[in-house]
């Protein structure tokens, strides 16, 4: 048999039934175009993430305070709710720890902002001057935090662009213009650059005071959120997360480092972490859409079976004229592969139109990759040789005595 | 050339008699004959008596229990299911009661079908095609039907085209008239009449008697065995038959 008139043979029996042939396509359409888009959702979630932790900036070590274990506690506290760590441990790991660029400690919290009736809730960060350092934060307009600001505790508030956004609206210039936090009036000085990226982490969606502002009129104490630090190069990331633990178990007096109330992260660790779970959220995703391709794959197997059926008499008419049992296997074979290739094309096409919009009406980026559309399409030709096989072995085994006799 | 020495089938059931032992059908037994080259041969019995077994086992479609069955010198008898498809595809033609042509498909790719698994090239499939169809009678304004716009006796007509294609040394034809007025089966049986003329050796399997007088010589199968063979001096055409 050449392959054109096996083409030709599987051109004819799927146009044969077009109403069937569609629906069971359909079913694979569903499957694939739900893996495509569930697996660009995770992937979009998982590229957010990373840019978002790399636009912290690099060579980045950030400390935080340890769990809260106090005497007689059963249950460890989470991490980062204790106050263990100040003010003077930020300033003593600037003066005393070598290859050190930039330390920038940190408070936030969140609080609801008011102006002139529009109002969200935002994060508000108290920091220093060395914290656009440290980030990579650059100013659109206006200035950032003074030095001289941090001594005065001065009132003053430096925006995100989002947080401009919603306040003030698109591109209007809010310089000098007055935020309400907390019953406070802040003056607005500096809009900063917006970094892109939504969602978990945007450094868009936040307004920044004056570090000694917010110890002193919002959380009432010494204490500092973490500790943001810029270390010369990536070689000696090692050597100064060695000496900042060394420096801080000294600092508050403790012997053993696994008692250590603090806790330090570096940029690398970060992203492993969030990787992992955009990782597992890819395939959690990938693995539901799956579930969907593989009843579309019992679709095209329940199809073939009922074909195989009508089409007894058939076969054997074939076998009469002398096709052998290949022939016919290849045949049904190629009729299912055919089925799901077409039901895989569509899907592709599907899926990435859904995480298309998706991304427009969500926000969430998505991101389809050419390996998720490699796999889609191997996995759908695979599907048709699986589901396919079983009926088509059994057309080809069909006597050609009874076959031709079948009613 | 077709020699068959001592033909036995028997089906084994999968039901036991009384004493344990699974029930034995013989369908034929130790039946031996020959057909020269160019012979229009008719089979006739009742059914059950076997002729639908000998048939199958003549088209390669099944192989005796014992015997010997030799086609054009080949020993058909001991081959696979692969093997017999090649003796089917290159030595056999069928035509059936029921035509069994491709639904929904023309005129010509029917007739082509056996080509395709014969591997021709496309571009001399045409030309046999249409070859065969003018020698079956069909006429050229039909070849682009589809098989289901035809009438019966069009229908067989492409059918019997479709056996000749492959150039077959025999032409097998299971109760060819069954589904057809005595008009049409009448034309077709002298189609038939005209092809053994041409030198096609021709094997009719049917019931009727009526029918199986077109042919040169009749072989009445019973119960299994055959029980006459005879030379019929000058075949009648069927008119002088029902008179």
């Amino acid at each position: 048999m050449l392959f054109v008139d096996l083409i030709e043979e599987t051109f004819f029996a799927v146009l044969a039934n077009k109403v069937r042939s569609s629906l069971t396509v359909l079913g694979i359409v569903i499957g694939i175009g739900s893996v495509v888009a569930m697996i660009s959702i995770g992937q979009g979630a998982t590229s957010e993430v990373s840019k978002n932790i790399q636009a912290l900036g690099s060579n980045l070590l950030v400390v935080m305070p340890g769990s809260q274990m106090g005497v007689g506690m059963q249950v460890r506290g989470g991490m980062g709710s204790a106050s263990s760590l100040i003010l003077e441990d930020a300033e003593a790991i600037a003066e005393q720890v070598s290859d050190v660029v930039a330390v920038a400690p940190e408070v936030s919290t969140r609080k609801q902002v008011i102006v002139k009736g529009e109002n969200t809730n935002t994060s508000i960060y108290g920091v220093t001057n060395s914290y656009t350092e440290v980030k990579n934060i650059e100013i659109e307009t206006g200035s950032f935090i003074s030095d001289q600001n941090i001594t005065k505790s001065s009132k003053i508030a430096v925006l995100g662009s989002d947080t401009r956004d919603d306040l003030f609206g698109e591109n209007v210039n809010p310089i000098g213009q007055t935020v309400k936090i907390e019953n406070m009036n802040f003056t607005v000085v500096g809009v900063t650059k917006s970094k892109g990226g939504t969602g978990f982490g945007s450094s868009d969606d936040l307004i920044y005071i004056p570090l000694s502002t917010a110890q002193h009129y919002f959380t009432g104490s010494n204490s500092v959120s973490n500790i943001n630090i810029q270390v010369k190069e990536e070689e000696l990331m090692v050597s100064a997360e060695e000496q900042i633990t060394n420096l801080l178990l000294t600092r508050h007096s403790i012997t053993d480092p696994i008692n250590a109330d603090f806790s330090i992260m570096n940029q690398a660790d970060i992203l492993d972490t969030m990787s992992d779970v955009s990782g597992t959220l890819t395939l959690l995703l990938g693995a539901i859409a799956g579930i969907s391709l593989v009843v579309g794959g019992i679709g095209i197997m329940n199809m073939m079976l009922t074909t195989v059926t009508e089409r007894t008499r058939e076969i054997g008419l074939r076998k009469s004229l002398g096709a052998k049992n290949k022939n016919i296997a290849l045949q049904f074979l190629m009729e299912s592969v055919t089925l799901t290739f077409i039901g895989g094309i569509i899907g592709i096409m599907l899926g990435w139109l859904a995480s298309m919009l998706v991304t427009k009406f969500s926000g969430t980026t998505t991101v389809v990759s050419a390996w998720s559309i490699f796999l889609a399409f191997g996995v759908s030709a695979a599907i048709g040789i699986i589901f396919g096989y079983y009926p088509a072995k059994r057309a080809a085994s069909l006597n050609p005595i009874e076959a031709l006799r079948y009613e | 050339m077709i020699e068959c020495k001592g033909i036995t089938k028997i089906y084994k059931n999968n039901f036991t008699d009384n004493e344990g032992k699974s029930i034995e059908t013989r369908a034929l037994w130790n039946v031996s004959f020959s057909i020269r080259d160019g012979e229009f041969i008719a089979i006739v019995g009742p059914s059950g008596s076997g002729k639908s077994t000998l048939m199958h086992i003549l088209g390669a479609l099944d192989t005796p229990t014992s015997g010997k069955y030799l086609l054009d010198g080949h020993d058909v008898s001991k081959l696979n299911e692969d093997q017999l498809a090649d003796i089917r595809r290159s030595k056999i033609g069928f035509v059936f009661q029921a035509f069994n042509l491709l639904p929904r498909a023309s005129v010509l790719r029917n007739v082509s079908l056996p080509l395709v698994y014969a591997e021709i090239d496309i571009g001399e499939r045409k030309k046999l095609v249409e070859k065969v169809l003018r020698e079956a009678g069909m006429d050229k304004s039909h070849f682009h039907h589809l098989s289901n716009q035809l009438s019966g006796g069009q229908m067989q007509r492409v059918a019997i085209a479709r056996a000749l294609v492959n150039n077959p040394s025999l032409i097998l034809a299971d109760e060819p008239t069954g589904n057809l007025d005595s008009k049409t089966g009448e034309i077709i049986l002298e189609t038939f009449k005209k092809l053994n003329n041409e030198g096609r050796t021709i094997v009719l399997i049917t019931h009727e008697k009526y029918i199986a007088e077109h042919a040169d010589r009749i072989i009445t199968i019973k119960d299994g065995e055959i029980t006459e063979d005879v030379v019929v001096s000058k075949s009648k055409s069927l008119k002088e038959i029902k008179e």
